[in-house]
């Protein structure tokens, strides 16, 4: 029974399969794979949105959104209608075409990347064998969207914006290559499915996840970091810096466009995450062997909402970095503690297994971190504070 | 000839075309990728996922955005290019594009021909790629690992040494 409740979507699909005509079936199995992934995660993105306003709302001392439906559960509902029915502007020396085609790049492309994220078992759109490569392909694409809304507009804060997340997001694109390439090194391929599967199984009661290494754990902690970066958010949130430049890149667009943006961001965030828990995470595998009776797509959607959770944390919590902090952050920590990351996870396939291997990694990525992290502070210790404008 | 192919070959002809008749240097630049999008899809209908995606990472995500880049930093507005008025640019450019089609007819002509294959869709998989690239390819993969490691760490010493003289 738990096996068919597993697989009850993969069966669905075959059951559905067996009423199409065998001209239509390459279509119909692409369409049947396809639909539910723009249904799930937009829902998924909806709910978000309204546990990250409640959320951010009680770390605030505030209610949050507590007036549509029950708990204001029906908030997003009232948001989508209001901006689909807000008047769309474009400014009249904008570039039209461009400035068209900006948000819906960027959804696709951000819809496009969950095609290689597998969800559960024997759930995933396209098993590629470059799956990985075929992400950060495509993840790719955003930066070009938002330098085509941010230079479409003709505004200063626009282009401002989009310079800034341009730059932001080629930063730590490397270090977030970097910190995944570990997990491809560990699995011994690109294919997403085939990573998942080389962390199944379990010690005792412990899964194989490659979190619970110390490469692994670096690079998770490397690949969130660099996800928070790439997706703009806080702390990482100068792109968008509303007391700065107001809205960033996006500023020039309204109603259903600007809604579009908001989409693609989240669905952004939630495919890093995605690609975090297939790479670190052991996919949709259970955390205990005990658990394994329930169904792995549950896991997998569970593992995504945590990390949801923690992504909104941590916008609550950190405030927001300059942007020189944020280059020196990505430039001088991240990226080198991301080789120096592979390096030993090297280390570790070839030395003997057991506690030798453990300490001798740990104290190395211990070590380098206290190194750089001492780099990254240096002639800043004991600096008395001086206020410009003010004394 | 399939749908897919033509599709993928129209629109990379018309990306590339777009982008040598635009006047504005960023249409031109968006153009071109729209071009390379098309290429990498037809790298990808043609079963070789590495090169497809590769395309795209290094074209769309590293090249354009550079491109892109020094364009924005480089000119205040958007200024139409003129030197294209000129004749010896155009006639420069016809002997360049008339050259690099006679190579490539060259090559064409010279190479195996698919029908030689016998059928056998050869094999360009991710891991064909890295058997390659460690075996037969490795010194040159070494050589380049640490050319590439060498400027990442040179751009980081730019960028501190900056940093350093601005305080």
């Amino acid at each position: 029974m738990p096996e068919m409740i597993d697989q009850i979507f993969v069966l669905l699909k075959h059951w559905i399969m067996g009423y199409v005509p065998s001209g239509l079936q390459p279509v119909s199995s692409a369409i049947l794979s396809v639909l539910p992934v723009i249904v799930v995660f937009p829902l998924l993105f909806a709910i978000t949105t309204v546990l990250e306003r409640k959320g951010l709302g009680r770390m605030q001392n505030r209610y949050g959104p507590n007036r549509a439906g029950p708990w204001g559960i029906l908030q997003p509902a009232a948001d989508g209608i209001k901006s689909l029915t807000k008047e769309d502007i474009v400014p009249r020396s904008s570039d039209q075409l461009i400035h068209l085609m900006a948000p819906i790049v960027m959804v696709i492309a951000s819809f496009l990347v969950y095609t290689v994220v597998p969800v559960g078992r024997n759930m995933v759109v396209a098993d590629l064998n470059a799956g990985v490569l075929f992400f950060f392909a495509i993840g790719s694409m955003v930066e070009l969207a938002v330098f085509m809304a941010g230079w479409s507009s003709r505004s200063k804060y626009s282009l401002l914006g989009a310079m800034r997340a341009i730059a932001q997001m080629i930063s730590y694109e490397m270090p977030m290559v970097l910190s995944g390439i570990v997990a491809i090194m560990a699995a011994g391929s690109l294919s997403t499915v085939t990573i998942v599967n080389m962390q199944a199984g379990y010690t005792g009661i412990w899964p194989h996840w490659y979190l619970f290494t110390p490469w692994g754990i670096t690079g998770y902690i490397l690949f969130m970091i660099a996800a928070t970066a790439e997706s703009n958010r806080c702390p990482f949130d100068m792109p968008e810096g509303e007391s700065e430049i107001i809205a960033g890149y996006f500023i020039e667009y309204s109603g259903f466009k600007f809604a579009l943006f908001f989409v693609a961001e989240y669905l952004g965030m939630m495919a890093t995450s995605a690609m975090a828990i297939t790479l670190f995470l052991g996919g949709w595998a259970a955390p205990f062997s005990f658990l394994t009776w329930i169904p792995s797509w549950f896991w997998f959607f569970a593992k995504l909402l945590l990390m949801m959770m923690i992504f909104i944390w941590i916008r609550g919590t950190l405030p927001r970095l300059r942007m020189d902090q944020l280059m020196n952050f990505g430039w001088k920590f991240m990226l080198p503690l991301s080789l120096i990351n592979i390096f030993s996870a090297g280390l570790w396939h070839y030395l003997p297994s057991g506690f030798t291997r453990w300490s001798v990694v740990s104290l190395l990525l211990l070590f380098s971190c206290f190194l750089l992290s001492r780099g990254l502070r240096r002639n800043k210790w004991f600096q008395e504070r001086t206020y410009r404008f003010a004394s | 000839m399939t749908i897919s192919f033509l599709l993928l070959a129209a629109i990379t002809i018309i990306g590339t075309a777009a982008a040598m008749s635009l006047k504005n240097a960023v249409h031109c630049v968006l153009a071109l990728t729209l071009g390379l999008v098309g290429l990498a899809a037809l790298y990808l209908q043609l079963g070789a996922q590495f090169i497809g995606l590769t395309q795209i990472l290094v074209y769309v995500g590293a090249v354009a955005i550079l491109a892109v880049f020094a364009i924005m930093m480089t000119r205040n507005r958007n200024q139409e290019t003129a030197s294209t008025e000129s004749g010896s640019f155009r006639l420069s450019g016809t002997l360049t594009a008339l050259l690099l089609f006679a190579v490539l007819a060259w090559a064409i002509f010279t190479g195996i021909s698919p029908q030689a294959l016998g059928g056998a869709q050869p094999e360009a998989s991710v891991h064909e790629v890295g058997v390659a690239l460690m075996q037969r390819f490795v010194l040159p993969l070494e050589i380049i690992g640490v050319l590439l490691t060498a400027a990442l760490i040179g751009a980081g010493v730019l960028a501190i040494e900056e940093k350093e003289g601005n305080q």
